[in-house]
């Protein structure tokens, strides 16, 4: 803004005056089947778990951006930034809470926004939540429900699952890169010998290759071992500005970049049915405003609700060609691989709770970058991308942090 | 849960599958939209409805086992995304076959078929499925 024909001086002044956003504080539920716990249990759990964290005082916040994808029609309970705030003891203050709603990335779109919010200099102190309680619905209810992440008149009207949807993707794509099931199932078999490790996770058990390829089927070409269970789950993060994080003394890791992207909402209207352009799209202004480069990136968090979107997702991030994931699955997605994926477990074995997901993913890679996170720690991690999407992909919202 | 007037909104597209086609580029659209996503506002008012042949072929399938309350007394059956000739590609069930018989590049036309039956209003829903091409 004070020097517009040298660019180079320019970055140097623009960061100067420029307000970068840090996690300063993190804390989550477990992930699973939570029947003693209700939505706003969960909220409230990890919300002060966070703030703690943070060592911050409610005092200290000027906002909440609460994220949620299924609450009206799972728990017929819509409101949700006001229940966050009532039930956090926040409400007598009057301090603002929004709902962010984007399907599952809404974990992300509420980071995106309350990462912009203090980025505008409105706010110096944040907290950012994610909760879904999905386990309060009988039997197969829960399918008429989730299926509304997806094009409702055009999809789900016909018999379309997000299951389905996923597998409609994953027989092309195999078919067209000649790509074996193992390929898939090897995504599940390292979600689940990461959550093996991670306290919170859904699932703790290792998968064994027979075990991931032998499940039940949901959709033919994806069995259960394909995909992500229904969760119960909230996380949260507090957010600060520079100034606030300098005043305070306080430790953190920096936001390098936010971006999102979308696509069609339905499979069938997109160009490429297993290209994920609202990945692509996102993740190239990730690194654009970043400035750092791919072989930068310590470790991803990636949405892996079906096993199929793990390896698109490994392409689309710009990590492998299209149709090429399968050389990266068997060893390179490790923990000690050359780009370790879902160190937490992943939506797998972590856990899906759809609002939750986003929130939770930072969570992880907070924890990893402050060098925190216990039996699944990544050593010298530097730089962490996570990558949260809605519904097929129809949007997706990408966080690039480090430092 | 589902209203009649929702369903009856749609019937006239479900029924006889009709889209839109932009008087602009020529491009046609399933289901129905009414701003071209390639012209944009240069497709306003240019948009006309257009009703597909219902031949196509299958551009992906994959045989359901686990599904909602109002397709539970269906499963297992065929899903598929079918490319129509005219190009756009709809997400519909495949009938009366075998799930053996459905490969990718399987031609199938449509047929008018009983979609679902809601649980809780017990209202029976209509619209297009797909049959092999004989
Ligand atoms: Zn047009």
């Amino acid at each position: 803004m004070l020097c517009i024909r040298n660019s180079e001086k320019c970055l140097l002044w623009v960061r100067v005056l420029s307000n970068e956003v840090y996690i300063i504080g993190a804390g989550e539920t477990k992930f699973g089947e939570l029947w003693n716990k209700s939505l706003r249990n969960l909220a409230v759990e990890a919300g002060l778990k966070a703030i703690e964290d943070a060592g911050i005082y409610s005092r200290d916040v000027d906002a909440i951006y609460g994220a949620n994808s299924l609450a009206g029609v799972i728990n017929q309970q819509e409101n949700i930034g006001a229940l966050i705030a009532d039930f956090s003891g926040l409400s007598a203050d009057g301090i603002p809470s929004l709902r962010i709603e984007s399907s599952t990335a809404s974990g992300g779109a509420a980071l995106r926004d309350a990462y912009l919010s203090i980025k505008s200099g409105e706010y110096d102190v944040v907290v950012v939540g994610g909760v879904e309680k999905m386990t309060d619905i009988h039997g197969n209810d829960i399918l008429e429900k989730s299926s509304s992440i997806l094009d409702r008149e055009w999809e789900a009207f016909f018999g379309a699952t997000p299951a389905a949807m996923a597998a409609l993707i994953a027989r092309k794509y195999m078919h067209d890169f000649n790509v074996e099931k193992e390929a898939l199932s090897m995504f599940s078999v390292n979600d689940h010998l990461n959550g093996s490790k991670n306290p919170d996770a859904q699932f703790r058990n290792k998968l064994t290759i027979q075990q991931a390829m032998n499940a039940t089927a949901v959709a033919d070409p994806l069995n259960m071992m394909d995909c992500s269970p229904l969760s119960d789950g909230a996380a949260a993060l507090v957010l600060a500005s520079e100034s606030y994080t300098k005043k305070n003394n306080r430790e953190g890791i920096r936001i390098l970049s936010s971006a999102v992207a979308e696509d069609y909402l339905a499979v069938g209207s997109r160009k490429s049915i297993y290209t994920l352009n609202s990945t692509k799209l996102a993740v190239e202004k990730a690194f654009r405003k970043a400035q750092i480069k791919r072989s930068d990136i310590s470790f991803m968090e990636v949405h892996d609700s079906f096993s199929i979107y793990g390896l698109l997702e490994l392409e689309d991030l710009g990590f492998a060609e299209k149709g090429k994931a399968k050389d990266l699955v068997y060893d390179e997605i490790k923990l000690d691989g050359s780009i370790p994926v879902n160190p937490s477990g992943g939506l797998k074995a972590k856990g899906d709770p759809y609002g939750a997901v986003g929130v939770g993913q930072a969570v992880d890679a907070y924890k990893q970058l402050m060098g925190k996170a216990g039996d699944n720690q990544i050593k010298d991690a530097g730089y962490a991308l996570i990558h949260n999407m809605a519904g097929t992909g129809s949007s997706s919202v990408i966080h690039i942090l480090g430092e | 849960m589902t209203e009649l007037s929702r369903i009856w909104r749609e019937t006239e597209y479900r029924y006889n599958l009709i889209g839109f086609k932009c008087k602009n580029c020529g491009n046609s659209y399933f289901p129905p939209r009414d701003i071209c996503p390639t012209c944009h506002r240069e497709s306003i008012g240019k948009m006309e409805k257009v009703k597909f042949s219902g031949n196509g072929e299958v551009l992906s399938y994959t045989i359901v086992h686990d599904a909602p309350p109002s397709f539970k007394r269906q499963v297992p059956y065929v899903l598929a995304l079918i490319k129509l000739v005219e190009g756009p590609v709809i997400t519909a069930q495949i009938v009366d076959c075998a799930p053996e018989d459905v490969d990718i590049g399987t031609k199938v036309h449509t047929v008018f078929r009983k979609i679902r039956q809601d649980g809780e209003s017990g209202i029976i829903e209509y619209g297009y499925k797909f049959v092999i091409d004989s």
